[in-house]
């Protein structure tokens, strides 16, 4: 590692006094959180304010905190309808890029989502899967079955790509195949399905967070309380493995062991963000970039601010979604390929290779 | 089937008579068991048929028997759309990998399937129940939009279309468009009911009309594909050795395009986006005959018949009276394939 050889250190140590840890980041960290802080703050009210009903944006701030507003109604529609299911794109944001940023430094290639890991084929033929054969589908268990599966399929994409050892290029191989394998199961489990209910199966495989509650945000706030402050603690393995397996070994790294805790994490991530709102495509993949255009490859740096990306990125898809057919609404999920696709063309073009 | 590879292994010297007489033995081989599968399918189904009622059918039809009817109605029609779709998915699927050099190049990876089917949903969308007419024109055209796409996505920026970008514009394409393909089933019930099953990729309740509408389209595709094929293998060698040899890429190129269009069109426009036909096909014939695509475009048409004939005959009898569709089951075989690639042939 270098020390103090250049005349201006580009990054920031963080050594807290009192814990056994420390952490390096990228100098542009600090002020570009403040202001991805500040335009998600600013998103934010704009979505909340946003709907068939228009609320003044100083009233959603007013309605937000419980104070009284000029209209009854206000206090209503924003801590009741809007906000749960806004928080909730926000936090499932969040989940999602962490995801990438893991999945991504963990295989060392920049273009790896979490649906690699079979979290989205998983999930769907668990849960299109349980609707199709069950004589009474009960909907409570549904996001059971979506974790269920989606952790089962990462357990079975890891352990095929097991040879003596798990290398990153078998491990996304064998996610593409059993990502499709995935998908004609769901596909057929969709044929045999009534109408209606295939028509609810496709909803829920393109993600929405349509009437979303309190309970699931506090549910996903929850696990990402528990799960984020894991990623951090693991960014620095990350950073080891972007060398590749033989330096990251050499160095002092229990490779093998690091890999399954991260792909563990990165699939519970993801994982978690099915059960609430199914399955939502592209934001784990684009948000890792566009943070790391911010501040760097350096991964402690990095999934601070992928995780606010991520959120900002899902915040406004949703708005997006609810604005463009009005009063329709697109699925979530067909927003986020919209803004997704196009930037992956542009990442695409600039690489030149 | 690998003797031919076989006996050019053995002997470096007699490698051109080898191949001489073992190829066309082999196609002649491999054709004899596509007819035999193809007959053990016409007799699957609900009613269990006697080889010998289907030759009777056929040569000696009775109207009145309503065995042969159900031959010449519903069960020809079908396999042969099999037949169709099989040949032309696999020959696309050679003739993209061998343009592009790239394993991995085929109509659904590449995002040409994705681009046709999403043109007939779209189509579905805003005119209702298309004819067929229609169907084929936006198949053709969606499949030539999306290879037109995915290939300027491709050499736009430094280092031109490489491989690895090809195989990544494709796989974003198809992505996209099928976000909105999906969109469109989501809010329209209608589209949804017309089509969810031709979404799937299925042979089921094809007849005589779709084949003929797109057959010949096919047809025309692998005809231009063999004629093409002596340019296809220089080409496969590399742009370099190709341009070295003094041959006009570009106006190849574009041809063979054309005859991937009319090939993956045609067979999405008859069964839908039909997956991993294109992409495990060609490697399996070069297993069997090696690099010339002289050899490899008519193995590969017939072993794609071959795995589409089978794949359907199995689909229609496991789970009797329930039928799995051609696309779901080609992915049962095609995944453990790609995943027994990745994991004992790659490193």
């Amino acid at each position: 590692m270098q020390t103090n050889e250049f005349p201006k250190p580009n990054w920031i140590a963080l050594r807290p006094r009192f814990l056994p840890f420390s952490a390096r980041v990228d100098r542009r960290v600090p002020a570009v959180f403040l202001v991805l802080c500040a335009v998600l703050l600013l998103v934010l009210v704009l979505s909340v304010s946003y709907g068939a009903y228009k609320i003044a944006l100083l009233d959603v701030l007013r309605a937000a905190v419980g104070l009284e507003t000029s209209d009854p109604n206000h206090a209503l529609v924003v801590r009741s309808f809007r906000l749960p299911r806004i928080l909730l794109a926000l936090l499932i944001g969040m989940a999602l890029a962490a995801s990438g940023a893991i999945i991504q430094g963990l295989t060392r290639n920049d273009l790896a989502d979490p649906g690699l890991l079979g979290i989205n084929s998983g999930a769907g033929v668990a849960v299109v899967g349980y609707i199709t054969f069950a004589a009474m589908p009960n909907d409570a268990l549904l996001p059971w079955l979506a974790l269920a599966g989606a952790l089962g399929a990462s357990a079975v994409i890891y352990l095929l790509a097991w040879k003596g050892g798990v290398s990153s290029l078998r491990l996304i191989l064998v996610g593409v195949g059993l990502a499709s394998l995935g998908g004609a199961l769901i596909s057929y489990f969709i044929t045999r399905l009534t109408l209606e209910n295939a028509q609810r199966a496709y909803a829920w495989l393109t993600g929405s967070v349509y009437a979303s509650t309190w309970p699931e945000v506090r549910l996903m706030a929850l696990w990402l309380l528990v799960l984020l402050p894991l990623a951090f603690l693991f960014a620095r393995q990350l950073n080891l493995f972007n060398l590749g397996d033989d330096i990251a070994t050499s160095l002092g790294t229990r490779v093998e062991q690091h890999r399954l805790t991260l792909i563990a994490l990165s699939a519970a991530l993801a994982a978690i963000t099915v059960t609430v709102a199914g399955t939502i495509a592209f934001v784990g993949f684009v948000a890792p970039h566009i943070a790391r255009r911010l501040v760097g490859p350096t991964h402690e740096g990095l999934l601070i601010s992928t995780v606010f990306v991520g959120g900002l990125l899902l915040v406004v898809a949703d708005l997006v979604a609810r604005w463009v057919i009005a009063p329709g609404e697109l699925p979530l999920g067909v927003t986020t390929a919209v803004i997704g696709a196009p930037y992956f063309a542009y990442l695409l073009y600039k690489r030149g290779r | 089937m690998t003797t031919p590879a076989a006996s050019v292994s053995r002997s470096g010297n007699g490698r051109l008579i080898g191949r001489a007489v073992w190829l066309p033995v082999g196609l002649l081989v491999a054709i004899i068991l596509l007819v035999m599968v193809l007959a053990i399918s016409i007799t699957q189904g609900a009613a269990e048929l006697r080889l010998s009622t289907i030759y009777e059918a056929l040569f000696a039809y009775d109207a009145t028997v309503f065995d042969h009817l159900i031959i010449r109605t519903v069960r020809l029609p079908r396999v042969v759309a099999g037949v169709i779709i099989g040949a032309g998915l696999a020959v696309a699927g050679a003739l993209m990998q061998g343009l592009t050099t790239n394993p991995l190049a085929s109509p659904d990876i590449l995002g040409i399937s994705a681009g046709a089917a999403f043109a007939v949903v779209l189509g579905t969308f805003l005119f209702g129940g298309a004819p067929l007419l229609v169907t084929g024109v936006l198949a053709m055209s969606g499949a030539a939009v999306a290879a037109i796409i995915v290939y300027a996505l491709a050499s736009a920026g430094r280092g031109g279309a490489t491989p690895a970008k090809l195989t990544l514009s494709g796989v974003i394409f198809a992505m996209f468009t099928s976000a909105f393909t999906t969109a469109i089933l989501i809010l329209d019930r209608n589209t949804f009911e017309q089509i969810r099953f031709w979404t799937v990729g299925s042979l089921a309740g094809r007849d005589w009309e779709q084949v003929l509408w797109f057959g010949p389209l096919v047809l025309v595709g692998l005809i231009g594909a063999l004629l093409l094929s002596r340019q296809i293998t220089t080409i496969s060698l590399g742009q370099d050795v190709a341009k070295g040899l003094g041959q006009n890429t570009a106006v190849i190129k574009a041809f063979a395009a054309l005859m991937v269009i009319l090939l993956a069109g045609g067979s999405v426009a008859i069964a839908g986006p039909v997956a991993f036909v294109g992409l495990i096909v060609p490697h399996v014939a070069r297993v069997v005959c090696g690099v010339d695509y002289r050899w490899i475009v008519p193995f590969t048409a017939v072993i794609g018949a071959i795995l589409v004939t089978v794949a359907d005959t199995v689909g229609r009898v496991v789970l009797r009276p329930q039928e799995i569709p051609v696309g779901v089951m080609l992915a049962f075989v095609g995944a453990p394939f790609f995943i027994y690639l990745a994991r004992w042939k790659i490193r």
